[in-house]
């Protein structure tokens, strides 16, 4: 291979020599579809291991629990894309439980409005700091997470009311009721990951995203609305930090204040590991669901192994991390070779 | 307060030169500010009692923030603080029964390796910071639970509670380590060859490199020095609490520190490190948050206060890398 000049590997890169292009090809498919591979191969391990792990009802408890964050990090994967970070979404996630449990009693329709509204419009304020007055992302939603945490705190003075759904209400059924065995939390994720899929693959909304994340100049010079492309995705983080939360409630029946601590980095993980770069430009949703779900399948091969202690899970999470973007460093650094 | 830049403005008109002095002494004025405030209004506000007490509360912060502002000062972020807080923690009760040296190396070690795998991580692989650290934030406290067992253990070690309680010439021996670190640090980061060498790698390191600086060696330092306070942040925090607790100690310190570093003035692009400034930010943040606990306002409005602040610091420093 090194025979080959260099300058035409250097001028054209993608036109790299023919032994060279499988390699390549090889690199690219697993780097896209290698989480997807590692899930699959776990998941088929595991099943003979573990007996229980294959049951119905077992998947069906992972992907309840799954849904939640992964319309979480559906919006942070929309975020990240565009060169972007969201900390504040475990706050807004808990705000949204919060407000959605407060409003239920006055019905489903106030209950998912109202978290809806508010946390959108944390995004908005988001978007507008960091689009408009050129602050830095992770300050920006440093400080969001902060305030909404607050603002949380202040709605339930201090903590110490829980605001619960009512029994039997339409809300609640939003969040407890199944199709299938499975819940329509779970419906809702795989509605709004069907959506996302096509708004960043087949629309110049999408495309927009793309372009905003590989180079916000260069995308400047294009003429295209890099300004507004950034105000709408964390506003759609928001919005989707908040929905996730509202049916958290519905699920749990009462707005817990305690909850999203930490999630931003869970659903961070997830779109890390899900093949998404943190400096954008590059990334896809189903990766991130597929990271989601790793991560709650060793989540729950730890519960399975009854003697390991729950801890061990983010030492592994912890090491998958590591694991991955090492490889996709390497993967990547053989694309380009 | 001597302001130098007042006494000639040649150029510049008189509102750059106040947005200016804002830059450069806001955070100082801010804290002057509170002091005054509390002085005046906050009963038993200005008791030798309270002064200390908030000075040893706030000392882990300034530690952990010296460290992170090193980081930061190489366009980096360590978000494995808390979680290397919690593992140095954990490791003490285990090798206490060995004498408090042996013990205190363990857990300082542990901060070395963090930093290890973190400086590797980003200049060896050559990842993001952010992703760097955020495997060892998820990875570290797990770590931390295993070595604990899951569970919070008393300290009855005489001598590492003395680090916790203990003063020294009246001031409490936490504050006097914290002081003596951030000496320490002005020192490495304005004296010394790391410290230059560590500042122009933040401020563009393929200069850096071109210049034959070892950007790769600064870098890994760099994180290791960072773990190490981490380390020493845990151990102390352990010793005033007077127990190990793996699951709560440390939790949210990397937001806590970001913070100190970044309304101190240090810009999260690089090149440039407050090390006072950096101090007088987590003060600022201590004494915000104590000002309106003391007036009966509640955590909610102290968080939303945070977060405003944080906001104006970056909005300010923001004006002057535009110009």
């Amino acid at each position: 291979m090194n025979l080959i000049s260099t300058a035409s590997t250097a001028s054209t890169p993608r036109a790299g020599a023919l032994p060279a292009g499988s390699v390549t090809r090889a690199a690219a498919l697993l780097r896209r579809q290698g989480v997807l591979a590692v899930l699959l191969l776990v998941v088929v391990v595991s099943s003979f291991v573990f007996p229980a792990f294959a049951s119905l009802d077992n998947a069906r408890g992972i992907t309840v629990q799954v849904s939640f964050l992964s319309i979480v990090a559906l919006g942070m994967t929309m975020v990240i894309i565009t060169g972007g970070i969201d900390l504040s979404v475990g706050s807004v996630f808990a705000l949204g439980g919060v407000l959605a449990a407060w409003a239920s009693q006055w019905g489903a329709v106030p209950a998912l409005l109202v978290p809806l509204v508010v946390c959108g419009a944390i995004g908005a304020v988001n978007g507008l700091l960091v689009a408009k007055a050129g602050m830095a992302p992770f300050i920006v939603t440093l400080a969001s997470l902060l305030a909404a945490r607050g603002l949380l705190l202040a709605l339930t003075h201090e903590g110490g009311t829980t605001y619960l759904v009512p029994h039997g209400s339409l809300f609640a059924e939003l969040g407890q009721g199944t199709v299938g065995g499975f819940g329509y939390p779970v419906l809702f994720a795989l509605a709004l990951f069907g959506v996302g899929a096509l708004v960043l693959q087949r629309t110049s909304l999408g495309q927009t995203m793309f372009a905003v994340g590989g180079s916000a100049d260069a995308a400047t010079l294009m003429g295209l609305p890099v300004a507004r492309t950034k105000v709408l995705v964390y506003v759609l983080s928001g919005l989707l930090a908040g929905l996730a939360g509202a049916l958290n409630a519905a699920r749990l029946s009462s707005g817990v204040t305690i909850i999203g601590v930490g999630m931003e980095l869970d659903a961070i993980s997830a779109v890390v590991i899900g093949g998404t770069l943190l400096v954008g430009g590059a990334g896809s949703i189903s990766g991130t669901l597929w990271g989601v779900l790793l991560l709650a399948v060793i989540q729950n091969l730890i519960n399975q192994i009854g003697s390991l202690n729950s801890s061990y899970q983010s030492v592994v999470s912890g090491g998958f991390l590591i694991l991955v973007v090492v490889t996709q460093r390497y993967l990547s650094k053989v694309r380009r070779t | 307060m001597t302001h130098a830049p007042l006494s000639l403005p040649r150029t510049a008109p008189v509102r750059p030169d106040v947005t200016r002095l804002l830059q450069q002494y806001g955070v100082y004025l801010a804290v002057a500010v509170l002091l005054l405030f509390n002085a005046l209004f906050t009963e038993h506000f200005l008791t030798v009692a309270n002064l200390r007490t908030q000075l040893v509360q706030v000392a882990p912060v300034v530690i952990v923030a010296l460290g992170m502002a090193l980081v930061i000062g190489t366009e980096g972020v360590d978000l494995s603080v808390g979680s290397t807080m919690a593992l140095a923690g954990s490791l003490l009760p285990l090798y206490l029964g060995y004498g408090l040296v042996p013990a205190l190396l363990v857990a300082l070690l542990a901060g070395v390796l963090v930093g290890l795998v973190n400086g590797s991580l980003v200049s060896l692989v050559g990842l993001q910071p952010i992703v760097a650290t955020l495997a060892l934030f998820v990875g570290g406290r797990g770590l931390a639970l295993v070595i604990a067992d899951g569970r919070l253990k008393q300290i009855e070690n005489t001598d590492l509670l003395g680090l916790g309680t203990d003063d020294v010439l009246g001031v409490p021996v936490v504050v006097l380590i914290a002081g003596v670190l951030a000496l320490a640090v002005a020192f490495l980061v304005q004296r010394t060859t790391f410290g230059r060498q560590l500042v122009a790698v933040g401020g563009n390191r393929a200069a850096a490199a071109l210049a034959g600086l070892p950007v790769r060696r600064v870098l890994i330092g760099v994180y290791v020095l960072c773990g190490v306070l981490a380390a020493l942040a845990g151990v102390l925090a352990t010793a005033r609490l007077t127990a190990s607790d793996p699951s709560a100690l440390g939790n949210l310190m990397e937001l806590s520190a970001i913070t100190a570093v970044v309304v101190g003035g240090t810009p999260l692009t690089g090149g440039s490190i407050r090390v006072l400034g950096t101090v007088t930010g987590a003060l600022l943040m201590q004494l915000l948050h104590a000002t309106l606990v003391s007036h009966n306002l509640h955590d909610s409005t102290a968080q939303m206060a945070q977060a405003a602040i944080i906001l104006v610091a970056v909005y300010v420093a923001r004006e002057r890398r535009s110009r």
